[in-house]
């Protein structure tokens, strides 16, 4: 394999967690909701598969444990924010505090554990002739041909089904859309808890190919990166792809430099992707400074129906 | 199908009445008790687990004075928040802004190791301030010019800090003679706030975090800055119509918000560890959140659940022993801010009867 | 001939918190009627219909569709019953187009192909041209002029099936031809057999239009009648319940010296586009200069730039003598600009700060109210307590969260803030919007005070009668222009509307 295509499968193995959170979000502020927890769930996920797969290493009931978890905590967040019409950042704070807490206590007997052979890749070398990508395409894990999928599909729902344009109704005029009958709490709890659970399974991913060892706090923030990713990517899937991968070559570049023989200190290294992230979100801001956002409109609005103006 | 029937529905009235306060009470009660759920599914006794955090926390003279010392930077932090969250602002960068605190005081003992204390003491506590209140800028900045979410800049801004002092303490200022313990050489004891008694780990600075909760509560209430604070708080577009810069209060404010935790961070290294350390905070900065919120950002509510929650972290440290991580202590904050903020609202749900010809 | 309704409601209650909104209702349409709601702002109209809508649910009390009794849980399942409601804030998604805004409340398959959309696009065009209506299919709703995004919603609301359509406050944004069209479509839309249920507190027009009438009154339905077989003059006493007070007699007109003068004046709306362009305008001491025209045409950006909120591209502002060159929004009240905002809550209090700091907004800096940085505490709860008698502000106490201030109440406070800053020039946007009649008296003695004391008034309205009652000279936006002038004493309405459309750019 040459340079690019190693940098590319470093940016693919590091950049999908970071796709999968990001997608989970888009989905779930496409409701209307903000959810800050990303963090906390990315951990949870992590720690979930964890402790599941060393204990019946089924990769199917591992992954089905991590989105149950996913789901449970989002439907946490949704009966908070939009039944209780509690703060949203408030509770995805929460969400991120008693995530990173709770996956610390749980994961205390498997910390440090590795788990051995977790992720199987997909052998197709009829890609393996493609230019460029195609010998990297030919051997992908499954979890990464999962969040190509998962791109595609989440691009159609949103502009192609009647789901998508209520859900864009529900997300930028609630009002309307219950006027239309379409029923914004159901929306918001599916997406809240369908969009948890791709977070967790962020985790998951991060852990059962990224990095195969439960270490507490693994995620060192990625789950925050998603978040600015989701406003990097101004909601859309598409753009996501392209911002998760570029972060996920940022994220192995500090790696990179340091085998290179670079006598920078690697905690300069490892501060890159924090500092990137905060200037891509000011490069953002500087060229949509004349726009209107294209944030939903009602993101971080409770709904009620019965509310006297 | 008519509504002649008497029914029974829940009513959400948000008129805005604030919940009493045993709502909060209860509300850590249960999440207590969901706590108490999860620490059995993590294989140990909650009881045992409850029983050693409690006796820990607040059980002896030792573990109250450590509680005390821990309410030091939960307070100041807390503080810090609250002055942000005042103006809508969401910092949760106070614990980087705490490590720039702690790093510049850090650096006036290395530079200038033979002050005499009335120069070195004045200095440090500037240097923590000056170096918190930048790194609060940091987040303004791009939020005012740029409309970046300061969540975001912020929470990135603690890597960095953090990533900061670990290249500090495993570097340049790690102790030469401290067989590779990552942290600075102990400070000069005229660098080291005084103890509010002898041998005691308590120092002057909660005396000065307690003055400076007054001064807030004075400064909120009383004055002209405190004035527009409030009403950028509760209205910005209204403030903008009152003439009101609200671009130069949010970076004030931010300043003022990071250099209260940066002040936390000079008070740490020099009240209570006497050296750098790359364990310095458990995660001051990310309590204190919790802690601003429980309390309504209300003076007297931020002395109280800052107490409580510093009893919560040397708790967590105590039941270590049980072979618990003290991580559980970030899991139960977190979920009696759940609970917390759940509960506020639960407060404003009745359940009402509807029967026919009923006026009310 | 006695035709059974086609909808009853029988004593319906509807209480928000302590405030009883709707007080044992009564309330029938026949088949095929066009049934005019009159009432007073806050007389409870609205909510009545919004229950038969099934955005609220009634405290108590049944609705009765053709003799059956229903229960309508929600907007969805009374549109399943044939009721569909234009409501006063139209309710579409602004960033979905009229045909998507349309397709949202279809049962539609999962799956939008592009033949399903054209197909779809062509049955919608087809349905809106039979009904004469005629409406742009593929633009975001937020770009359409209010009277298109009117057009969308009828179009919707009978593309969904609906026999009773209820329309809340129609025409109160809309030109005087933009009204006629309105009623036009409606008559023919009786004409096919169709319930119209109309809310308003325009007399003249409930006469001009509606076949019956109901006349609410602080939540009770006070009667209803035949419009055959009674006049305006009845109706009004019906919905204010006693003689109405004679008009106060208008302080002479004489107009001062020029206060502000506007020459030139191009200003930019939010995201690039002009708003305000050749902008002329000239208020003297004395005199109240009504602005009148549809919303969006530039009457929130001259507001803002006239108090110093938003900056302007070319042009000379003069006030009091003086050329403003970055007018900050501090020195223009410093200088005597007083603002009454567009929306009370968004831009013009703070909800949830209580009675003294809204009164304290404009007038906290100044050395009466604060010293060394300190608020003067004391001093300023008993100027408080002046303010709110003097101005018969109602409020529990001074500590009270303005939120929980009734409107009328809530603009009291800020007009008696505003007034008391002794301003110049008062700068008042929609300044009766959602306020009962007492109040809304009360806000006009109070601005014409104002102009009888030599100050000037500024009245930015889209209420076209509000301006007429008011002001002493009348100014039509259109387009970011002054598309017509015209003093008191020569208003016409015809012409003004002509104006207001954008149809006459010649002065009369």
């Amino acid at each position: 394999m040459d340079w690019i295509t190693q940098i590319l499968a470093a940016g693919l193995s590091a950049g999908t967690p970071l796709l999968f959170a990001t997608l989970g979000g888009i989905l779930i502020e496409r409701s209307g909701v903000i959810q800050l927890g990303a963090e906390g769930l990315m951990l949870m996920g992590a720690v979930t598969a964890a402790l599941m797969y060393l204990w019946v290493p089924n990769l199917l009931l591992t992954v089905g444990a991590v989105l149950v978890v996913g789901m449970l905590l989002g439907l946490l967040h949704a009966f908070l924010t939009v039944t209780l019409r509690a703060n949203q950042i408030v509770s995805g704070l929460a969400m991120t505090l008693f995530g990173t807490g709770l996956s610390a206590t749980l994961g205390q007997p498997v910390a440090g554990a590795p788990l051995v052979g977790s992720a199987p890749l997909l052998n197709l070398n009829f890609l393996s002739s493609l230019p460029l990508a195609g010998p990297l395409l030919a051997h992908l894990d499954i979890f990464t041909w999962l969040s190509f999928i998962l791109v595609i599909a989440l691009t159609l729902l949103l502009k192609k089904t009647s789901f998508g344009l209520r859900l864009k109704a529900v997300g930028d005029s609630p009002g309307t859309a219950d006027v239309m009958g379409i029923p914004v709490t159901l929306y918001r709890y599916g997406c809240v808890m369908a969009g948890s659970a791709l977070m967790a399974l962020g985790g998951a991913d991060l852990l059962l190919v990224y990095s195969p060892t439960w270490i507490q706090g693994m995620t060192a923030g990625r789950g925050w990166i998603a978040v600015a990713l989701i406003i990097f990517s101004q909601w859309n899937p598409l753009r996501a792809l392209i911002g998760t991968y570029f972060f996920g070559i940022l994220d192995t570049l500090g790696f990179r430099i340091q085998l290179a023989g670079s006598t920078i200190p690697p905690y300069f290294l490892k501060m890159i992707p924090y500092l990137v992230t905060i200037l891509v979100l000011i490069l953002v801001g500087w060229r949509t400074r004349h726009r209107p956002s294209s944030a939903p409109r009602a993101l971080g609005l409770p709904y009620l129906r019965e509310q006297r103006l | 199908m008519s509504l002649s029937r008497p029914s029974f529905r829940l009513v959400l009235d948000p008129s805005g009445k604030q919940a009493p306060w045993w709502a909060t009470l209860v509300s850590i009660v249960l999440a207590l008790a969901v706590s108490s759920v999860l620490i059995l599914f993590s294989g140990a006794d909650p009881l045992a687990v409850w029983a050693k955090m409690f006796q820990g926390a607040f059980g002896s003279g030792f573990g109250l004075t450590e509680t005390l010392v821990k309410t030091i930077p939960l307070l100041l932090c807390g503080l810090g928040v609250s002055i942000a969250y005042k103006i809508a602002v969401w910092n949760i960068g106070a614990e980087g802004q705490l490590l720039v605190g702690a790093i510049a005081a850090t650096g006036i003992t290395i530079y200038f190791p033979q002050l005499p204390i009335e120069v070195a003491l004045p200095l440090m506590f500037m240097a923590g301030l000056v170096a918190g209140g930048l790194w609060g800028l940091l987040t303004a900045l791009p939020k005012v010019f740029f409309q970046v979410n300061e969540l975001i800049t912020s929470l990135m801004l603690n890597y960095v800090a953090f990533l900061g002092l670990q290249f500090l303490v495993f570097g340049p200022w790690r102790d030469p003679k401290g067989l590779n313990f990552p942290g600075s050489p102990i400070f000069p004891s005229a660098e080291t706030i005084p103890s509010l008694w002898d041998h005691s780990r308590l120092h002057w600075g909660l005396i000065l975090a307690l003055l400076l909760v007054g001064v807030y509560a004075v400064a909120v209430n009383m004055t002209r800055w405190g004035y527009e604070i409030r009403l950028i708080g509760a209205n910005p577009e209204a403030a903008l119509h009152a003439g009101i810069r609200i671009r130069r209060h949010i970076l004030g404010v931010l300043f003022l918000s990071g250099a209260l935790a940066g002040l936390a961070g000079m008070m740490e290294v020099s009240g209570v560890t006497h050296r750098l350390m790359d364990s310095v905070s458990p995660g001051y900065g990310y309590t204190a959140i919790i802690v601003a919120w429980i309390a309504r950002l209300n003076p007297l509510g931020l002395i109280i659940s800052a107490f409580l929650f510093a009893g919560l972290i040397v708790g967590g440290f105590n039941v270590q022993t049980l072979g618990i991580p003290p991580s559980i202590a970030s899991m139960i904050q977190g979920a009696i801010l759940f609970f917390v903020i759940g509960g506020n609202l639960l407060g404003q749900i009745s359940l009402r009867r509807t029967t026919p010809g009923a006026g009310a | 001939m006695e035709r059974l309704p086609a909808l009853q409601m029988r004593q319906i209650v509807k209480t928000f918190g302590v405030v009883t909104a709707n007080d044992h209702v009564d309330f029938e349409a026949l088949p095929g009627e066009i049934h005019a709601l009159l009432g007073e702002n806050g007389a409870g109209k609205s909510t009545l219909m919004c229950q038969l809508s099934g955005v609220y649910r009634p405290t108590s009390g049944e609705i009765l569709l053709d003799g059956r009794p229903v229960r309508l849980n929600s907007p969805w399942e009374a549109s399943q019953q044939g009721i569909g409601m234009v409501f006063q804030n139209f309710r579409l998604v602004p960033t979905l187009t009229a045909l998507e805004n349309i397709l949202l409340g279809e049962k539609a398959p999962f799956w939008h192909g592009s033949a399903w959309k054209k197909s779809r696009r062509v049955e919608i065009e087809a349905f809106a041209q039979r009904l004469g209506l005629n409406v742009p299919l593929d633009t975001p709703v937020e770009l359409l002029a209010v009277g298109e995004q009117q057009r969308v919603e009828i179009v919707k609301t009978l593309y969904r099936g609906a026999r009773f359509i209820i329309l809340d406050e129609p025409t109160s944004v809309l030109t005087p031809q933009e009204v006629e069209d309105l009623f036009h479509t409606l008559r023919r839309l009786k004409a096919e057999g169709k319930t119209i249920l109309i809310t308003t507190h325009k007399l003249k027009e409930v006469m001009a239009l509606a076949d019956r009438i109901s006349v609410l009154r602080k939540g009770r339905l006070i009667s209803t009648i035949a419009a055959s077989q009674t006049n305006e003059k009845e109706l009004a006493q019906m919905m204010v319940g006693e003689q109405l007070e004679p008009p106060r007699p208008r302080g002479n007109y004489a107009p001062g010296e020029v206060l502000l003068s506007v020459k030139d004046l191009e200003v930019h709306a939010d995201h690039g586009g002009r708003s305000l362009s050749g902008f002329h305008l000239e208020v003297r001491a004395g005199e109240i200069v009504g602005v009148a025209g549809v919303s969006g045409n530039g009457q929130k950006e001259l507001a803002e730039v006239l108090t110093g909120l938003r900056p302007w591209k070319k042009g000379h502002i003069v006030f009091q003598g003086q050329e403003l060159r970055a007018a900050t929004v501090r020195s223009l009240i410093e200088a005597g600009m007083a603002h009454v905002p567009e929306n009370r809550m968004k831009s013009g209090l703070a909800g949830s700060l209580n009675v003294i700091d809204n009164l304290l907004f404009k007038s906290y800096r100044l050395p009466e109210r604060s010293r060394w940085g300190f608020l003067r505490l004391k001093d300023n709860r008993s100027w408080s307590r002046d303010l709110v008698e003097e101005f018969s502000v109602r409020t529990p106490s001074l500590d009270t969260p303005v939120q929980h201030l009734s409107g009328g109440n809530q603009q009291k406070l800020l007009l008696a803030r505003e007034i008391r800053n002794n301003p110049r020039l008062m700068i008042a946007v929609h300044p009766t919007q959602g306020l009962d009649v007492g109040a809304t008296q009360a806000v006009h003695d109070l601005l014409e005070d104002l102009r009888n004391a030599g100050k000037s008034v500024l009245l930015i309205s889209e209420d076209l009668d509000e301006v007429l009652e008011l002001s002493d000279r009348i100014l039509v936006l259109f387009n970011g222009k002054v598309a017509g002038e015209v003093s008191r004493a020569q208003a016409d309405r015809h012409h003004i509307g002509m104006w207001m459309a954008g149809l006459d750019q010649e002065s009369p």
